[in-house]
């Protein structure tokens, strides 16, 4: 068998897979957003109808600040830890990047334990304060568990580009008189910049997608991925539901499209 | 069709060009006949299309359209690389990595279906022939680059390929191993005798190795010769400055000599322009009391190079001439001297544009 | 001095921002051996909790493992040679392809689903059984199994080694299976890690795309947080910790193995 066609045969069972379980199922997803009452003007509801509008912002607003906190919590932490050497540091790195792998819903878990009826930020503010705190059903709740999936990937990031980046450029800009804060500020941010937007996007289109977390905090916030599942299952709004799916898709893969075309590098979400 | 073994074939490759994909012509339309047992060099600067060549004569590239390549006269065009029966070896040895040496030498083999122990028997026989014994068991990365590129031929060779053939196989080396094992490997391909295509850039490799250098220049061949009709007549400027140092004059011809600012060089053979380009060999120039050569000039600087020295000498031509002189001349720069050349070691060229 | 000052307050800052992501998970270990959570771990340490769990979810744990399994079985028939496809072939037609099986890292789990959903629903066979989670996590889980082969290939020199056993006679396939694949295990190994780690703890899709019969571990989970005592779910919790952290630490030494090199 000529290598032309072994070369294709490689490539048959994959390509096969791809269309029938998601090529097909996505053109018949935007399909089915097209078959509402509305019709192709389903698609425009999203940004059209009060309700969906203020989720669509409260979607984005919540990545966005999930975004910004983590870089910044992510950048202090990684910068750190790659630039010392110390006692512990391999288990510190450790405790940062387990919950790399933890689905949503164990995370909406965790953060009712921090911070829910029974947790241990109630506990502590009740024995302190008299007072039991309790937001873990809040929007902030919500916040804080985003966080709690976003930092281990993006500290992962950063710790690569941090380790990348090149100690001579700072020397250099020492022996030119620039302080510690300058150096910081005008060499090793602007040297990270591919990476913060490479995380950051990835943070982000995580963020817009994320559902196991807010299932699990059930909480009143309506969050794009909430109303996509309730649409679906309570209302049976199979065109809306899609339509739904199809723009949160577009927002999610535009943003890390848009990343890439920034930073080169191959930038992709998980979880 | 069966090709036999061992023996070596004869290779023709007839109008083979290559244009690739995005449109670049790697490789204008050539011929070439390479005879059974014969070592052909490819050789000149990257870019040139030797490595093309070479990968249209091993099955790895598929020439243009109306190329063919044939094999002891059968045409082989399109037969993929792994039934030509070729023993490769590539620049980066491309050496299995998760197999020892010794099944690094006998994959091909293992492939032909050879048994066992007759395998083994053949790997012995190649481990001693290249001197890796006691490397039978190694991992490749434990190997140093002399000993890859020993391996990497091993290997090429074990499956007794009609046709050798070598890409670069010891730029990947330093400069004094390259020495060294340039002397090893031309022994071992005279002992083998099979027909053998070498790529290389480094002229000096190309000189040792080949029964005839084809030099390759911007896709076509430039000139086909064995190496002392290269060096000594070359057939334009190009293999005349690609090989050795060269002396390039542009001046005109009265009565069969050139007509130079330092005096008159009488020129060999047919002198029939009034004007030339002559190529001269900086040790074909003879160093002579002023007035003892036809042609005199000035010694503008002496370099000592240990086995001769190196005089660059102005006023003979309109170019800063370069003079190989031995090392027992006693000369220095400021000095006036005559430069005696043979007519014969002039060597016209095809003057340009 | 100053430079100490600064060292302690990222040093701090640091641990604070772990302390946020280990705190909650010994909370959830704790809590599912505690007798009771309410009154704290002064109340007895038990295995109850676990043997519970186990009692009414060992089928869902049982589930999940056979999806992961067979999740990396398909990810590996089809995606290590479409790896090496992708990359001795790299064309244009193969960053399209490349980028189209890339897409389910970008789009959200449950548009996937919802679009799987829309698709097979009429096949309710399919639909029914646990092959139908399987076909998300395959497709979820594809790209990482592709892209970790492609980025060893990518520093092997992979096309040259192939020439090579293509000038020593052997066939394209006697080359797959002789020296692309020995020497694509490393990233076939640390995608194999990725893709059973994914696949365990995947929810998004599954969620969609289980039914009553057919739940995983995380299905389970959530089952259990939003209907069992605290204990319980922690226990549950525990036993997916237990699962997925040996899974974690293998494919953090493989990093560190591969940075090493």
């Amino acid at each position: 068998m000529p290598h032309k066609s072994f070369v294709w045969l490689c490539l048959l069972p994959l390509v096969v897979l791809t269309v029938a379980f998601f090529l097909l199922p996505m053109a018949r997803l935007v399909v089915t957003g097209a078959e509402g009452p509305h019709g192709l003007a389903g698609y425009l509801a999203i940004l059209v109808e009060p309700r969906y509008r203020a989720t669509l912002i409260n979607t984005v607003l919540l990545a966005a600040a999930t975004t910004v906190v983590t870089l910044v919590v992510a950048t202090v932490a990684g910068m750190f830890l790659q630039r010392h050497r110390f006692p512990g540091r391999a288990v510190l790195i450790a405790m940062l990047t387990f919950p790399l792998a933890f689905p949503g819903v164990v995370v909406g878990f965790l953060i009712i334990l921090l911070a829910g009826r029974q947790g241990l930020i109630g506990d502590l503010s009740n024995r302190m304060f008299g007072e039991k705190l309790v937001f873990a059903y809040s929007i902030f709740g919500l916040f804080l568990g985003y966080l709690y999936f976003s930092i281990p990937r993006v500290i992962l990031t950063i710790m690569a580009a941090v380790q990348k980046l090149d100690i001579g450029l700072e020397e250099a800009a020492r022996s030119l008189g620039a302080s510690p804060w300058a150096v910081q500020r005008d060499v090793v941010l602007p040297a990270l910049g591919p990476a913060f937007v490479a995380s950051g996007a990835i943070a982000f289109a995580t963020a817009m997608g994320a559902f196991g977390t807010a299932f699990t905090l059930a909480t009143n916030i309506d969050v794009l991925p909430m109303l996509i599942y309730t649409e679906f299952t309570l209302a049976a709004n199979f065109a809306t539901s899609a339509a739904l799916s199809v723009g949160l898709g577009i927002i999610a893969w535009a943003i890390l499209a848009l990343a890439r075309s920034f930073s080169g590098s191959t930038v992709a979400a998980a979880g | 069709m069966s090709v036999p073994a061992g023996h070596g074939v004869s290779v023709r490759i007839e109008a083979c060009g290559k244009t690739f994909a995005d449109g670049t012509r790697a490789l204008e339309p050539a011929t070439l006949d390479i005879a059974r047992g014969e070592t052909l060099v490819l050789l000149g600067p990257s870019g040139c299309g030797k490595t093309t060549m070479l990968r249209i004569i091993a099955g790895l590239e598929l020439p243009d359209a109306g190329g063919r390549v044939l094999f002891d006269g059968n045409d082989m065009t399109s037969v993929p690389i792994e039934r030509r029966n070729v023993g490769m070896v590539f620049q980066s040895y491309a050496l299995f990595p998760n197999m020892s040496v010794a099944d690094n030498i006998g994959y091909g083999l293992k492939i032909r279906g050879m048994a066992r122990q007759e395998r083994a028997a053949r790997v012995a026989e190649l481990v001693a022939l290249t001197n890796i014994s006691g490397l039978e068991n190694r991992r490749v990365d434990q190997l140093s680059g002399g000993q890859r590129q020993r391996v990497a031929l091993a290997r090429a060779v074990a499956i007794r390929p009609g046709i050798l053939l070598l890409d670069e196989p010891l730029t990947a080396l330093d400069a004094a191993l390259r020495d060294r094992l340039r002397g090893e490997l031309n022994r071992l391909l005279r002992a083998l005798g099979i027909t053998t295509i070498y790529v290389t850039h480094d002229q000096s490799e190309a000189m040792e190795l080949g029964d005839r250098i084809v030099v390759m220049q911007r896709g076509s061949i430039a000139q086909i010769g064995t190496p002392r009709e290269i060096y000594f007549k070359p057939k334009n400027r190009f293999v005349a400055e690609f090989i050795g140092a060269a002396n390039i004059i542009e001046a005109p011809v009265e009565n069969g000599e050139l007509v130079l600012p330092g005096g008159r060089q009488p020129i060999g053979g047919e002198a029939s322009q009034a004007a030339a380009v002559a190529m001269i060999r900086p040790e074909t120039i003879g160093v002579v009391e002023e007035g003892a050569a036809p042609l005199s000039g000035t010694i503008d600087s002496v370099s000592f190079i240990g086995d001769r020295q190196r005089m660059l000498v102005s006023g003979a031509s309109d170019k800063v001439l370069t003079v190989d002189a031995p090392n027992t001349i006693k000369a220095q720069a400021g000095e006036r001297i005559g430069l005696l050349i043979a007519a014969e070691a002039v060597r016209l060229l095809p003057s340009e544009n | 001095m100053r430079d100490r000052l600064i060292f302690t307050g990222q040093l701090l800052f640091t641990l604070l921002v772990a302390a946020f992501l280990v705190v909650p998970a010994i909370l959830s270990i704790s809590a599912g051996v505690t007798v009771n959570y309410f009154r704290g771990i002064s109340s007895g340490v038990t295995l109850q909790w676990v043997f519970q769990v186990w009692e009414l979810y060992a089928g869902t744990i049982l589930l999940s493992f056979v999806i992961a399994f067979a999740t990396l079985a398909a990810t590996l028939v089809a995606g290590v040679p479409a790896a090496y496809a992708l990359h001795v072939r790299a064309g244009r037609l193969s960053r399209i392809i490349e980028e189209v099986i890339t897409l389910p890292l970008a789009i959200p789990g449950l548009a996937i689903a919802l679009a799987l959903l829309f698709t097979y629903q009429g096949f309710s066979d399919f639909r029914r059984s646990w092959l139908f989670i399987l076909t998300g996590h395959v497709i979820y889980t594809m790209p990482f199994m592709v892209r970790s082969v492609m980025a060893v290939f990518a520093t092997i020199d992979i096309k040259t080694l192939d020439e090579g056993a293509a000038s020593l006679g052997a066939p394209p396939w006697r080359r797959f299976r002789d020296v692309i694949v020995p020497n694509a295990v490393p990233g076939i190994l640390a995608g194999s890690l990725m893709v059973v780690t994914l696949s365990l703890g995947e929810f998004n899709l599954t969620w969609m795309l289980h039914t009553p019969l057919t739940k995983t571990l995380p299905i389970g989970l959530a089952d259990s947080y939003a209907s069992m005592r605290l204990e319980v779910a922690s226990a549950y919790t525990l036993i997916f910790f237990v699962m997925i952290i040996p899974l974690l630490v293998a494919m953090q030494m493989f990093a560190d193995q591969e940075q090493k090199r």
